[in-house]
């Protein structure tokens, strides 16, 4: 069970707030990631949940019951560290086993709860070496294997990839999605990552300074961003952000059009302009494409064959049933 | 960078620093053996030509030479400990955030930079002093007789000046060792369940190994030599003559140059069966 709670949970630094008061319910067995830019406050928000910081206000509920004053080790809660926070000085299998340790459970029982763990992680080779000896993929999955083996609550991933290559974190992704499918426990995951939030959530927290942004599944955010942060903020490449005239026509005062949501037309279209820097990826091609009047250049996902070259016209029609209109405060127009 | 040409213009340059190490070690060196082969008596007659292995044979037969192998190694291992021990204890209580800290650090370093002759005169003279001394006042405050340090317990005494020197050496290592453990470690101790002994002992103690080994190695180096607190306070009296006192004496008290260079062929040994040990035991740690 991890059904976690949060009521008017408030962080001060001294006299700034990080956090203002807020609520938040984080179902059982959710997979849940805490996603915003740098600096908003969503580490600080997973270290109140794990207990290494002392919430200034309001309260924490786990399963009910409340955690706000309980120390990080009652909680129930596992965490996976940005440097993944491994002992240097202990092979992989005191690593994971350092908690059964502490809990002081019986070594048959630990034993039997390594070897699930190295089983499902591929780590049972690599059992008697340290560390310092391992790959940071392999780094990675002992420091999950030494919060699997405690069996808890919960879950918390505080941007457990972002010191890995490209590569190995699109692998570490499907594994760690592919975790959740089976032990179908509570994680929560923090990342600046659009793109992990949207591949792994089951719902996504957008966070600015603090604050909430929006909370929903990753197609509710893609389809009705609740503002103009979240539309820029959910979605690669970013969204198509424009005021003025153009914004008048549809009686807003911002609106916004995702790349893939514009057409290339032969003549005519809302848009002219010409292309500057065209992105090909094969399967598809960004072009950025500069309209008159407009200080940011539109970016259009187009096939990937299409032959435009800098400096060409291009004409775009945006999906009229997909524009997305914000008034003056930046909040949608339903 | 490493051209045949820069290479062998680095090999000139460092030529002469070479050199000189090599002259500044190997010319005491051998003059120490050549001397420990002769039979040399300053006012007895000068150089009385060789005397095979004799000076070797009275130097080890003589009724001080275990005795002083013991104080120095009773010396060596207390001021150790407690260098190590409360440097440990102190480097933690500095890396709190605390008020005045740069102050207070300067403040623990400062025993280092007094010279050891002046360090064992202050604590002779001001705290251990039977009559006028700070400790006989405390002693006295509460009703006691005061303890007449230096021909009481003379060798505590002299590990006390010279852990009071050391201790700044181990803390300030040690501190710089435990301000490079990184935070996420402790914190994911703490919510692997650990509480703060369990901390200490399981993350905090193996983090300071190697810089436990640094101190240990480098304080055997220099303690197996110290002289100046020991001729300053009890003047080698009392069971404190160790190795180092026993071959000044041999020379300069004795005038007898062969003796003390044999004594001295002794402390370069037993010097280099202490390092070999001690690195037998930690290289170890020192290679992960």
């Amino acid at each position: 069970m991890g059904r976690i709670t949060l009521e008017k949970v408030q962080k001060k630094f001294g006299e700034t707030e990080v956090i203002p008061p807020l609520d938040l319910t984080i179902e059982d067995g959710e997979f849940v990631v805490f996603v915003g830019p740098s600096g908003c406050g969503k580490s600080t928000l997973l270290r109140l949940i794990a207990g290494l910081e002392d919430v200034s206000s309001g309260e924490i509920r786990i399963d009910g019951t409340p955690a706000t004053d309980l120390p990080p080790a009652k909680r129930g809660l596992a965490m996976v560290f940005q440097s993944y926070a491994l002992y240097p000085h202990m092979t992989v299998r005191k690593n994971i086993a350092f908690p059964m340790k502490m809990a002081g459970m019986d070594q048959a029982e630990q034993d039997r709860r390594i070897k699930k763990a190295a089983d499902a992680l591929n780590l049972t080779d690599y059992l008697d070496r340290r560390p310092g000896q391992l790959s940071g993929g392999q780094r990675q999955r002992v420091a999950i294997g030494r919060a699997i083996v405690r069996e808890p609550a919960a879950f918390l991933f505080d941007e457990p990839l972002s010191n890995l290559d490209a590569a190995l974190r699109v692998g570490m992704r499907l594994e760690i999605s592919e975790l959740h499918s089976r032990l179908e426990t509570t994680m929560i995951y923090v990342t600046h990552d659009q793109v992990e939030a949207m591949t792994m959530a089951d719902k996504i927290v957008v966070l600015r300074a603090g604050n909430i942004e929006q909370v929903g599944s990753p197609l509710e955010l893609y389809r009705e961003p609740r503002n103009v942060f979240v539309a820029g903020f959910i979605g690669s490449p970013k969204m198509n952000l424009m005021s003025g005239p153009a914004a008048d026509a549809h009686g807003a005062h911002t609106i916004g059009i995702r790349p893939e949501h514009l057409d290339v037309v032969e003549s005519g279209g809302t848009f002219s302009g010409k292309v500057g820097v065209s992105e090909h990826l094969g399967s598809d091609t960004f072009f950025h494409v500069h309209v008159d009047a407009m200080e940011e250049p539109m970016t259009v996902r187009a096939g990937g064959e299409v032959g435009l070259r800098h400096g060409d016209m291009i004409h775009l029609e945006p999906q009229a049933d997909k524009i997305h209109r914000f008034d003056e405060k930046g909040l949608r127009i339903a | 960078m490493a051209t045949q040409h820069s290479r062998s213009a680095a090999r000139l340059m460092m030529a002469p620093a070479v050199f000189v190490l090599l002259v500044w070690m190997l010319v005491p060196l051998g003059m120490t053996l050549w001397f420990s082969f002769r039979q040399y008596l300053p006012l007895r007659g000068g150089d009385l030509g060789f005397a095979g292995w004799d000076n070797y044979v009275r130097f080890v037969t003589s009724s001080s030479f275990w005795p002083s192998i013991y104080s120095t190694l009773i010396i060596v291992g207390g001021v150790l400990v407690i260098t190590i021990f409360f440097g440990i204890l102190l480097a933690m209580l500095l890396d709190q955030p605390m008020f005045g800290q740069g102050i207070v650090r300067i403040l623990v370093i400062a025993p280092f930079f007094v010279m050891p002759t002046v360090s064992a005169l202050v604590w002779k003279n001001m705290f251990m002093d039977p009559t006028n001394g700070l400790l006989a006042h405390l002693w006295r405050f509460f009703g006691a007789d005061p303890v007449v340090w230096l021909s009481d317990v003379p060798l505590f005494s002299i590990v006390l000046i010279v852990s009071w020197q050391w201790l700044p050496f181990a803390t300030l290592i040690l501190l710089t060792a435990i301000q490079s453990l990184d935070s996420d470690q402790l914190e994911a101790a703490e919510m692997d369940g650990a509480p703060h002994l369990q901390r200490f002992w399981y993350i905090i103690l193996p983090h300071l190994s190697r810089a436990i080994t640094i101190v240990l190695l480098i304080q055997t180096i220099f303690l197996l030599s110290i002289f100046a607190e020991i001729f300053v306070t009890t003047g080698g009296a009392f069971g404190t003559r160790t190795l180092t006192y026993l071959i000044f004496q041999r020379v300069l008290e004795s005038q007898n140059i062969g003796l003390g260079s044999a004594g001295g062929v002794y402390a370069i040994i037993l010097a280099n069966i202490v390092a070999i040990f001690l690195m037998r035991i930690v290289g170890k740690n020192l290679d992960t």
